[in-house]
């Protein structure tokens, strides 16, 4: 019952000091950062107190120091799996797809037939469950990372498609004459002006682009997979009710995602310097 | 009017590629079969068992929407064959997720956008949690919920409201603070409470995010449906009916899952928008 009154008391203070510091100083960079982050660790204590508090079986839900000892236990594991899903899977599915999907935008734009044809499909299409797809992927292309590149590849292309084609058009007519009366060619205007123009676009649709892969390499070893990976390991894991794992899983994705997601930004932030949304 | 013709024309293509990839990805079957039953085969009589296989790699489009339409109306809507059946379920669970989803998310943007503390704490990892994929935790919290005797609709309910949930928060309070500095200056100077800042100002300039945000939740509440009906061995649903078929090598039932779920997102981020064009014009919000 202590680990309850406890995390109760922590769950109080935190609270207040969080209030008093967004009340006072909310303008200062410190408070930026350190605000979420005790809202992190106070979820973290909270949890802790009412699994142990309650006496909460493990199967049900693990407490945060179980699944810190259960991940440190694992590493081997989880290496391996990683290794499959995240860096064979979706990240090689990744880097295909968005290419394809970079390419295609720039022959959509040079043809308005095309255009016309194609958008409105690839925007009906990038709304649907494409996830369902996996189970026929897994039957062309094997259990193996191969079929979860081919779900994730076709995961991402269509929004990166549909911000890319938006990017190619962000150029006002005014600078588009411009590059006309220093007579440049097509290639020129695309390198020079178009490309630049549409990166915080591209980058957009990357950004999204990196759960959605995640999600298409785990979902799709749902539907059959080598003995590793993180899909099976989740699957194979909670039939065991071996919670602890699951959720090192779980972390591994997490961390994994926000990784991702943060070398993009962080590739952003380096090629779009210029642009408004990334000063100040 | 001038899309119609490139977008049949795009879509024929399409057609066209499929038939074309019948053919060619399952001509190596029809050629194995033949050479040893000691037949030998044309190229035509080749082209047309492509088309009718029983168990093909890729179903040629006539065949999934024969099955398509075997599985509407082939039998009776209450049958475990039927897609009705299957897309009712999955239907059921997305609907009240969505419901649930949204209504958590307004209900949090509004306290967030009124309370500094919260929004401080709770946004930055409420965007950090976009970068994770959430779909992982699906089966953990089917098993979970199962064994703790909670079964059938609200767990997958529960995934489908967790997924639709941040689109709605995340649109709802950059809607919510959409109106500038001004306006909401100019109500304070009319000495307006906070509550008729909130109804008069705050709300109906938010309705734009919150329709956009609405059709991005409810194709992820489909989508959270679905994938919550893979694992624990669901029987019933569009998700289902992909596992069973990938199991036994079912690919015009996986195919005819398939469309039936397009055509279910089809149709609701359409209901969505209808929706939205009846309750902006009521507003006065169409320009």
């Amino acid at each position: 019952m202590s680990f309850l009154i406890f995390a109760i008391l922590f769950w109080a203070v935190a609270f207040w000091m969080n209030a008093t510091i967004a009340a006072r100083w909310s303008e200062t960079g410190w408070a930026r950062y350190f605000v979420p982050a005790l809202f992190g660790v106070t979820l973290l204590v909270l949890w802790e107190g009412i699994v142990r508090g309650f006496a909460v079986p493990q199967v049900i839900l693990p407490a945060p120091s179980q699944i810190a000892m259960r991940f440190a236990a694992s590493t081997g594991v989880l290496w391996v799996d990683f290794r499959q899903t995240i860096l064979k899977g979706a990240l090689s599915g990744y880097v295909m797809g968005c290419a394809a999907a970079f390419v295609m935008a720039v022959l959509v734009d040079r043809s308005a037939f095309l255009e016309r044809g194609l958008m409105p499909v690839g925007n009906f299409l990038a709304a649907l469950p494409i996830v369902g797809i996996a189970p026929i992927f897994v039957m062309w292309f094997g259990f193996d990372w191969q079929s979860k590149a081919a779900v994730v590849i076709v995961t991402v292309f269509f929004p990166v498609l549909v911000n890319m084609v938006a990017g190619l058009k962000a150029t006002d007519p005014l600078q588009r004459d411009l590059m006309r009366t220093y007579s440049a060619s097509y290639l020129q205007t695309l390198i020079k002006m178009r490309l630049p123009a549409a990166l915080p676009f591209l980058f957009n649709g990357l950004k999204i682009a990196t759960t959605l892969a995640l999600i298409g390499a785990i979902v799709a070893e749902f539907f059959g997979s080598p003995t590793r990976g993180m899909g099976f390991r989740i699957s194979t894991a909670v039939g065991q009710l071996d919670m602890a794992l699951v959720w090192s899983e779980i972390t591994v994705a997490a961390l994994a995602g926000t990784g991702f997601y943060g070398l993009i930004a962080l590739a952003e932030k380096v090629l779009t310097f210029w642009h408004p949304s990334q000063r100040g | 009017m001038t899309r119609v013709g490139p977008v049949l024309v795009v879509v024929c293509a399409i057609i066209a590629v499929w038939y074309g990839a019948t053919v060619w990805l399952n001509s190596a079957w029809v050629y194995d079969q033949a050479a040893r039953s000691g037949q030998a085969v044309g190229f035509w009589d080749m082209v047309g068992q492509t088309m009718a296989l029983d168990r093909p790699v890729l179903p040629a489009p006539h065949q999934v929407v024969m099955g398509l339409w075997d599985g509407v109306t082939g039998q009776k809507v209450t049958s475990k064959r039927s897609l009705v059946y299957h897309g009712w379920i999955t239907l059921e669970a997305t609907g009240l997720g969505f419901i649930i989803g949204t209504v958590a998310g307004l209900l949090l943007a509004v306290a967030l956008v009124h309370n500094k503390a919260l929004d401080m704490s709770f946004m930055p990892w409420a965007i950090a949690s976009q970068t994770i994929p959430v779909l992982a935790i699906a089966p953990m919290v089917i098993v979970v919920l199962a064994s703790l005797g909670v079964k059938g609709l609200l767990p997958k309910a529960l995934i489908a409201a967790y997924l639709s949930f941040f689109p709605v928060l995340v649109g709802m309070v950059k809607g919510l603070r959409a109106p500038d500095a001004m306006q909401i200056d100019l109500l304070r100077t009319y000495g307006a409470p906070k509550a008729a800042i909130f109804w008069k100002l705050r709300l109906p300039s938010s309705m734009a995010y919150f329709f956009a945000s609405l059709k991005v939740g409810v194709a992820a509440a489909l989508v959270g449906t679905i994938v919550a009906e893979l694992p624990a061995g669901a029987v019933a649903g569009l998700g289902a009916r992909l596992l069973q078929g990938s199991y036994y090598g079912q690919t015009v039932q996986i195919w005819a899952a398939l469309i039936a779920a397009a055509c279910l997102a089809a149709v609701l981020v359409g209901l969505v928008g209808l929706i939205e064009a009846v309750v902006l014009k009521r507003m006065g919000l169409v320009r």
